[in-house]
């Protein structure tokens, strides 16, 4: 029980897979400037990641191992697909403010990654739970993202004002960067400063190290 | 005439920079900007990539795939539309491969150079999402053709900018926890800060 647990807990923040495995990260930026918009590319995200592990797995002993790529592409692909379909039968807008980013989920690297990883190797079930395990990693990142952005940026939270912008007629001059695409760098960078200072263990280790100063006499 | 290429030229480069402007292919942008030899490389091999695959789905989707298409063989009615992503990302695919063995038949010296950065290609957001864009504001064959190369150029561009900024960057005293890829997130931002002044040129 604890490992099936394991399995689905660790990406979300031991092993999580934008600020350790620097995977996913094209959409993470994209996407994540109202809070809407993101809710919705993290449950396709997540949806894609379980349903391509589970399937990769069941088929993970017939595959010969010298086309398992373009296997993985074309059940991936045909995800996807399903996914934009929907998308854009019940929630047009949504759809076409996340433009080329849905179908983009094809070359997401957490999916790609995660097939070839983690449901190459084990059996249907705990690949299952890896891939929602890693689409909640993802979603938790990028949900922190966008309310910072949205909250910031806007005044707002998922559409709702709490903060009253000043073009309203109430107080908060809204922080105009939050809204442009750089912000979200800034923001993950951020995000990973804290992960990291709170597990010491995922810090990179450095390139070379400052030699301490034995000098006797000041520098000039 | 060549003016409107000119201009679709310049803004794919810089005011829609696929790396700093829409972040795609940021994965390999990260992971692989640490030295200035093998970006370079990487961003060669982009460029080539998207010259080549752009306007083959462009070809793709105007006569197989979008809507009425197939009209020369007789099926007028027929959308094909949905079939999009699955065939962008098999051509993608093969056209690499494709490009793999000719380079290592004819130009191995650029072979060996890429190496294991050419099959990484097929995953790289950017290719993919120059096809999409592509099919979404609906160029034709020439502006492909151009729209492919500018956006090749300009992800090689920032590539090889930010590995020079790394290069640089590894001998600063930076906090524990921020080493690596935090701050590498950061320069990138800034990076990108400095891309956005080119969003206010109209071409």
């Amino acid at each position: 029980m604890s490992k099936t647990k394991d399995i689905l807990y660790a990406p979300i923040f031991a092993n999580n897979p934008i600020a350790l495995q620097i995977l996913g990260i094209c959409s993470a930026l994209a996407v994540t400037s109202s809070l809407n918009v993101t809710v919705v590319m993290c449950i396709a995200l997540t949806f894609v990641t379980a349903f391509a592990n589970l399937s990769i797995a069941s088929i993970r002993n017939i595959v010969p191992s010298n086309i398992r790529i373009i296997v993985q592409m074309t059940i991936i692909a045909s995800l996807v697909i399903l996914v934009d379909q929907i998308l854009k039968a019940y929630a047009y807008g949504i759809s076409k403010q996340l433009s080329v980013f849905v179908g983009l989920i094809i070359t997401n690297c957490i999916v790609m990654g995660r097939a070839e990883a983690f449901a190459m190797q084990n059996p249907p079930w705990p690949s299952f739970l890896d891939g929602i395990g890693n689409g909640l990693g993802y979603s938790v990142v990028l949900l922190f993202v966008a309310a910072i952005r949205e909250f910031f940026g806007s005044g707002t939270l998922f559409g709702y004002e709490i903060m009253t912008l000043t073009t309203n007629g109430g107080w908060y001059y809204s922080n105009g960067l939050m809204l442009l695409p750089p912000s979200a760098f800034f923001v993950i960078g951020g995000f990973i400063w804290i992960l990291r200072t709170l597990k010491t263990d995922q810090c990179e280790a450095a390139d070379f190290k400052i030699a301490p100063n034995n000098k006797s006499e000041p520098a000039l | 005439m060549i003016e409107h290429y000119l201009s679709l030229f310049i803004r794919a480069v810089f005011v829609e920079n696929m790396a700093l402007a829409f972040f795609l292919g940021m994965c390999t942008f990260l992971a692989i900007s640490k030295q200035v030899k093998t970006a370079v490389g990487l961003g060669i091999a982009v460029i080539v990539v998207l010259v080549i695959t752009v306007p083959v789905n462009n070809l793709i989707y105007r006569y197989l795939l979008a809507e009425g298409a197939l009209a020369w063989a007789g099926y007028p009615d027929v959308d094909l539309s949905f079939l999009g992503l699955i065939s962008y990302i098999g051509v993608i695919a093969a056209i690499v491969q494709i490009v793999e063995m000719l380079l290592d038949k004819y130009v191995p010296a650029l072979y060996n150079a890429l190496g294991v950065f050419l099959p990484l290609i097929t995953v790289n957001c950017a290719i993919m999402g120059a096809a999409l864009f592509m099919v979404e504001r609906d160029y034709n064959f020439g502006e492909s053709v151009v729209y492919g190369f500018g956006a090749g150029v300009g992800w090689a561009l920032a590539i090889a900018t930010l590995a020079g900024i790394r290069e640089k960057l590894k001998y600063s005293d930076i906090p524990h926890s921020l080493r690596g890829l935090g701050i590498t997130f950061i320069t990138v931002g800034l990076m990108s800060l400095g891309f956005m002044s080119f969003s206010g040129i109209q071409l």
